[in-house]
């Protein structure tokens, strides 16, 4: 029994030791597996079903991959489950894409040292662990350009889904934008607590439409809202992906996501054995977020306006959250002079002046 | 009253998806079967009625194709739980799961398109009563129609034959039995009837609202509807009330966020729920009181014609 045991101690070891000495060589497209683990459905129409779409221009990219994704994993144990299944299948490269896996992601990883992990949106890393994350904020940055530049009422309805740093940046980003183009406009804010509930996602761009809001803008996970701006005949800022669909004639523009630029990428370093483990934070200069295409109502000087902000984001002179930045009572956070570090803006919790609303404690 | 308006209209708006499933579950429960399967049937239900209004462009089409879908998956309930008398808790449970699973799955291809669906149609003449008028009759027309069914479903359970034998199916089979009533059969027709009405909330969602179909949308209005069966104490107008209630409380704290004033919006969320706990804690200190059309005593008891205990 004991030698036993001590057989499969060694032979556990020689594994970890052949492991690690072909880690991160360069993978033959064709031997390559790759597990996406989903926090939601693909159906949602939104955070998942984007993540999706990236597999699948990486999958187009290269063809001779193999990839698989399980949906709805819950952020406990059994993502550990999800992950060793990849493994035992082959797997060498695993993608988390929600917040929650992080601890699970370095558990699973330090057991399996010969495969590659990256996860989304987390900040712990290891020699096989990488981050990732986009800089949306940028994007939304410039979406709120076009919508304070539309709005005449100087009314602009918010529609967010949960209080948490990456919701509460967007709509910091979006009214810095939008009080860019016009300093007398305001955003109200209304709280959904949920990700995607349609139903509730129309009554809220209602509810702020009756308040005066001639722009709704939005961060949550359907088409809903985009709807209700259409019937009411007033703007809409969509979100994920371009949600003209929903709001042919009011639709200004969305800022969205392009995973499949970070997964093409990652992917390619894989299979020319150049990877290793880094926190990618990228932005509009790498194509990570960007616009949807403007709506016809979009005047020239507006479309002019966005790409001079586009630029200087681009090519590094300024960034969305460089001082002065002011807070809602109109104290000076961030001093001129200053930008907010990556660390900052990963935990803000305070609202910009030009918001109403509350963040709830 | 220029906020008064919006917020009563968004509450009939938002209330009846959810008491087109509790009208539904009132008659399932009042035969004596609990089905909690109704979020899952709620979801087959949007997904239908998405679907078929989809590819038919009819929103009516859409409409009833979902009710007889709804009918159809209650049918798997109606013979575990009345012909195979198993644990109806546990059915309604899995019809849950199953019903959330089925639509996410077969409902795939149909995630990111839109319909026409169903739009507001103002009556004429009755939408110019202030105050009432827009908040009643400036609707669809499955708010005209769940009007009628709240007072039809009244008067049927209450004031008919038909909805006596019902009732007295609920409340002692073995009773109705001996006075020659099918139990079996009335409670098949009533999971069916119920399953229907739960599948037409589900596609009021999808069709008339929000002309979308995501995934797991309902995002649990079908257990709302069961709390509301028990908040109307298995009667059809209190339980319109409680989903106008429902319906306008959720309304109500996203315009006090417009508004921008401070009552925080978690306390109102919750305000319904507490209502229900109160309304819970009436019937039991009630209890053996005889409140009118109360809880059916047979409620998730299986029948057995042969069993005589």
């Amino acid at each position: 029994m004991r030698k036993g045991v001590l057989l499969v101690l060694a032979a556990a070891l020689a594994a970890c030791f052949a492991g690690s000495a072909l880690a991160f060589e360069a993978i033959a497209p064709e031997d390559l597996k790759v597990g996406w683990v989903y926090i939601g459905p693909v159906g949602d129409g939104g955070w998942t079903y984007m993540h999706d779409q990236g597999r699948l221009a990486m999958e187009e990219a290269y063809p001779g991959v193999t990839s698989s994704i399980v949906e709805s994993v819950p952020e406990g144990p059994d993502s550990v489950r999800v992950m060793e299944t990849f493994i035992r299948n082959g797997a060498k490269l695993i993608f988390a894409t929600s917040f929650g896996y992080m601890d699970f992601v370095q558990e699973v990883a330090k057991k399996h040292p010969d495969v590659m992990f990256l996860h989304c949106s987390g900040f712990k890393r290891a020699e096989n662990v990488g981050t990732y994350f986009g800089r949306m904020y940028q994007a939304r940055y410039l979406s709120g350009l076009v919508a304070g530049s539309m709005s005449k009422s100087n009314v602009i309805g918010f529609v967010a889904a949960h209080p948490i740093p990456e919701v509460i940046r967007g709509i910091n980003a979006f009214t810095l934008g939008a009080r860019k183009a016009n300093p007398n406009v305001k955003v109200k804010v209304v709280w959904l607590f949920s990700w995607f509930d349609p139903g509730k996602e129309k009554e809220a761009a209602k509810a702020l439409i009756d308040a005066g809001s001639d722009v709704i803008a939005m961060h949550a996970d359907t088409g809903s809202a985009p709807q209700a701006a259409e019937e009411a005949g007033v703007y809409v800022v969509g979100y994920n992906n371009d949600m003209s669909k929903y709001a042919p004639t009011k639709h200004l523009t969305a800022p969205v996501w392009n995973w499949g630029a970070y997964y093409k990428h990652i992917v390619g370093q894989v299979t020319t054995g150049t990877w290793k483990a880094d926190d990618i934070w990228w932005g509009l200069k790498d194509g990570f977020v960007d616009l949807a295409p403007f709506g016809a109502d979009v005047p020239q000087e507006v479309r002019d306006l966005v790409a001079a902000e586009r630029a200087r984001i681009i090519d590094g002179s300024w960034d969305v959250f460089s001082g002065p930045v002011r807070n809602q009572k109109g104290e000076v956070v961030v001093p001129e002079g200053t930008v907010m570090t990556d660390g900052e803006m990963l935990s803000m919790n305070w609202f910009v002046e030009g918001v109403e609303g509350e963040i709830p404690q | 009253m220029d906020l008064l308006v919006p917020i009563l209209a968004a509450a009939v708006r938002s209330g009846t998806p959810i008491l087109y499933a509790t009208l539904g579950e009132i008659i399932t429960e009042k035969s004596g079967v609990m089905n909690l399967g109704i979020e899952g049937v709620m979801l087959v239900g949007a997904l239908t009625g998405f679907g078929v209004t989809y590819h038919s462009a009819s929103p009516w089409l859409g409409l009833a194709v979902a009710f007889g879908v709804g009918a159809a998956l209650c049918a798997i309930h109606a013979f575990l739980c009345v012909t195979l008398g198993v644990n109806q808790v546990v059915c309604g449970l899995a019809l849950t799961m199953f019903g959330t699973g089925a639509s996410s799955l077969v409902g795939r291809s149909l995630v990111g398109e839109t319909i026409e669906g169903m739009r507001a149609f103002p009556l004429p003449g009755l939408s110019e009563i202030p105050l009432l008028g827009p908040v009643l009759f400036n609707q669809d027309a499955m708010v005209y129609l769940s009007f009628g069914l709240v007072f039809l479903l009244w008067f049927f359970l209450l004031h008919t034959r038909p909805g006596l034998k019902l009732r007295a199916v609920g409340e002692s089979p073995i009773a109705a039995a001996a006075a020659g009533i099918s139990v079996p059969t009335v409670r098949w027709m009533a999971t069916l009837f119920g399953g229907g009405l739960a599948a037409l909330g589900g596609a009021y969602l999808s069709v008339v609202n929000s002309h979308m179909w995501v995934e797991q949308m309902t995002s649990g209005r079908g257990w709302i509807a069961v709390a509301l069966v028990i908040f109307g104490i298995w009667h059809p107008l209190r339980s319109a009330l409680g989903a106008y209630l429902f319906g306008g409380v959720g309304a109500l704290q996203l315009r006090v966020q417009a508004a921008g004033t401070s009552i925080p919006a978690p306390l109102l969320l919750m305000l319904p729920y507490v209502l229900t706990v109160v309304v819970l804690t009436g019937i039991s200190i009630r209890k053996g009181k005889g409140i009118l059309l109360g809880a059916p005593a047979a409620l998730g008891l299986p029948f057995h014609r042969e069993d005589r205990d």
